[in-house]
């Protein structure tokens, strides 16, 4: 069973149709990646999912039950962390203090700066990301690489079991690029459900397990990022359509190819 | 396809050049990079402390060094000129100046934490303290303790009022807290025209009751043995904290500065208190009755400083103030109630305007509507500023608006000994405040572009 399961999903902005009937499996353990040209509708579907908005229709499974998310805290709440391209990281604090930031452990009264310095350590060890000199250093003196990596263990440590990511390799340079790919894959190692955004398809083929593709609000094509190709994705992506991918004869639960115009199915 | 491949291979190729070439990308070859502790704290020796010490220095993250050695020169100028300037009387006269441009300085470090600034800090502490003062010299007179509390608590609310309108209203703290300073200086007027049977002329002298209580905040002194004493109290308490805090930090496998350098840090502190307390121990009075000892005023300033910076540094709300100034939408996303920090904030520069009110009203002996609170405001932000407090917020620590506050308060006293008058005092301030906005503005330069 997907941790994530969204059934017809739709969102509309008064007469102005965001998303459209979206039917979209997120396993744990996996990266999902969701792509789609500017104004597909990928940042609406994240935040709606994130709790910012909550969809004009359908549901949400989480762990297979209805699930109602009304605020970005009782996204959090329940598990689901988002790390949106602004990172929300405070340059004056050094990096224990940006990822306990809001769940600060106290002793007798005052900060516990020890436990709180352990707790990060251990999170950044867990997802392997050694690269810092020391976490006691001022996030504003990090690469964007080591950044992002900073938001993406403040978030887990929430005890996250989905984790969004919108764009995390946006405005990175190649070695920072790698970096967060390895960082990402990692995140699905440890069973974690991983949702990206994503506008660079390099990306997407080195580190998704799953692709989605939006077009104008419709989810049209979803499987195993093995059964796309770079030339079909982008067809997708652009026309919504792609005659390579029909081609493919292999079944299951795959690619879900638009029929003219409805793209709505049980 | 072809296309495809075409596209991936030179990243490939630039990828993996660059993760040879960086070892902190790739994490088989970064590995062996431990993960540790403060950047200061990489070092296991003295020496190598020194060494990581100075590279932070030149790459900008000087701390609290420009500010010393400022004070240094300054102080070295003034003893050159006139050999007053270091002797017990005008030590002890320093430290009454210090007192009250200290603390107006540590209350305006609240709200340029948060990015905001409060103009009416100087005129709201006169409020409270004339409120004070007029508690002590009616015919019954409040108990001190309530008299005082009571001013700090007025001055809190009215500052805590301020906050409120500019979270309620969103208007910007400059509009608020300057309509506060406008509005302030009537209201101490008004009180003053309201207390007329009270004070004479305008002004409310303190010496007509309780054997002036509130001039002995600053003028009344430590006996020399309770100033020894002292001494050693508050800096084996401090030691006591320090090698404690890295004991623990060591047995949870974390790193801690060397020993050497923690005695070092307490030894710098002894020496400085020693010298404070040997000067004002000498017996400061040119009549038959002696005077000497350490006056009030500095215990209760350190006290306020210690306070304070366990405040800012150990606490939620401090965290939270500095993650504010530092990135407010972070700080929002992580659920911190901005409003809230915000009204705290500014009641917390209140209060601290109060206590400045009061030690200023100490060191005069009396308070008058002749307050010049509006230049009083702009020496808590230079002191502020030359301390290293961030005008935009997030940067900066409480001993760092203590020292810059000092410096103003040297220049006062020290351009005062000289006869040099009001003109030469300001033109000073600005000098020395310039000085100290372009040697940071510099150095923070420096910092972005040296790589590493």
């Amino acid at each position: 069973m997907p941790l994530l399961r969204l059934r017809g999903v739709s969102k509309n902005f008064g007469p102005v149709q965001a998303l459209t009937d979206i039917n979209l499996d997120i396993p744990a353990g996996q990266v999902t990646a969701l792509v789609g040209d500017n104004g597909a509708g990928k940042s609406t579907l994240i935040k709606t999912v994130a709790g910012i908005w909550q969809p004009s229709s359908g549901d949400l499974l989480w762990d297979g039950q209805p699930v109602h998310i009304h605020s970005p805290r009782d996204a959090t709440n329940r598990g689901i962390a988002a790390v949106y391209q602004d990172l929300a990281l405070c340059d004056n604090l050094d990096i224990v203090q940006n990822m306990l930031l809001g769940h600060e452990k106290q002793r007798l009264g005052l900060l516990d700066e020890v436990s709180m310095e352990l707790t990060a350590k251990q999170t950044l060890q867990d997802l392997k990301v050694t690269s810092v000199r020391s976490i006691r250093q001022p996030v504003g003196s990090l690469s964007g690489g080591q950044r992002q990596a900073v938001a993406v263990a403040k978030a887990v440590m929430q005890e996250a079991r989905l984790v969004i990511m919108d764009e995390p390799t946006a405005a990175l340079g190649v070695s920072q690029t790698e970096l967060v790919l390895s960082l990402v894959a990692r995140l699905a190692g440890t069973g974690h459900a991983v949702l990206v955004i994503s506008h660079n398809l390099v990306d997407v083929f080195q580190v998704a397990d799953r692709i989605a593709v939006l077009y104008l609000g419709r989810l049209v094509a979803a499987g195993p990022a093995a059964e796309f190709d770079r030339q079909s994705t982008v067809d997708l992506m652009t026309t919504g359509t792609s005659t390579r991918l029909g081609d493919d004869g292999s079944g299951g639960e795959r690619a879900t190819s638009p029929r003219a115009g409805s793209g709505s199915e049980g | 396809m072809a296309g495809t491949e075409q596209g991936e291979a030179p990243r490939d190729q630039a990828g993996s050049v660059v993760v040879a070439g960086e070892p902190a990308a790739g994490d088989e070859v970064a590995a062996d990079i431990a993960l540790t502790s403060a950047p200061e704290v990489l070092a296991q020796s003295l020496g190598e402390y020194t060494r990581i010490w100075f590279r932070r220095v030149r790459n900008g993250e000087s701390g609290a060094l420009p500010v010393i050695v400022g004070l240094i020169a300054i102080g070295a100028y003034f003893q050159i000129s006139q050999h007053a300037f270091l002797s017990a009387a005008n030590i002890a006269n320093l430290m009454g100046q210090a007192g009250w441009i200290i603390t107006i300085a540590m209350a305006q470090v609240f709200v340029l934490l948060l990015g905001e600034i409060d103009l009416s800090v100087a005129f709201n502490g006169a409020v409270g303290a004339t409120i004070t003062f007029w508690m002590l010299a009616v015919k019954h007179p409040f108990p001190i303790w309530l008299a005082i509390l009571t001013g700090l608590v007025v001055c809190a609310a009215i500052a805590a009022f301020e906050g409120l309108l500019i979270v309620w209203l969103r208007i910007p703290s400059f509009v608020v807290t300057l309509a506060g300073l406008l509005g302030l200086s009537g209201v101490l007027l008004w009180l003053f025209g309201q207390t007329g049977s009270v004070g004479l002329g305008g002004v409310i002298s303190d010496t007509g009751f309780r054997s002036g209580f509130i001039n002995d905040i600053v003028f009344g002194n430590l006996t020399p043995a309770v100033g020894w004493i002292a001494l050693v109290v508050i800096v084996g308490l401090t030691a006591v904290f320090m090698i404690t805090r890295d004991r623990r930090r060591r047995a949870h496998g974390l790193v801690a500065p060397p020993l050497s350098v923690t005695i070092l840090k307490i030894a710098v502190m002894a020496a400085i208190g020693v010298a404070l307390v040997a000067v004002l121990n000498v017996n400061r009075s040119k009549g038959v009755t002696p005077l000497q000892g350490v006056p009030w005023v500095v215990p209760i300033v350190l006290g306020l400083l210690a306070l304070t910076s366990v405040l800012l540094g150990r606490t939620k709300f401090g965290r939270y103030m500095y993650a504010i100034g530092g990135n407010a939408e972070a700080a929002r996303r992580a659920g911190v109630n901005l409003g809230r920090i915000r009204v705290l904030a500014f009641a917390c520069c209140g209060a601290m305007a109060g206590v400045m009110g009061i030690l200023y009203a100490s060191n005069l002996g009396s308070i008058s509507n002749g307050f010049e609170g509006g230049q009083y405001v702009l020496y808590s932000v230079a002191g502020a500023v030359i301390g290293g407090v961030s005008l935009f917020g997030g940067r900066g620590r409480m001993l760092g608006a203590v020292l810059g506050g000092f410096v103003v308060a040297v220049i006062y006293n020290g351009v005062d000994l000289l006869g040099l008058g009001a003109a030469a005092q300001y033109i000073w301030t600005a000098v020395v405040l310039l000085a100290a906005v372009t040697l940071d503005s510099v150095a923070r330069r420096g910092s972005s572009t040296t790589i590493r």
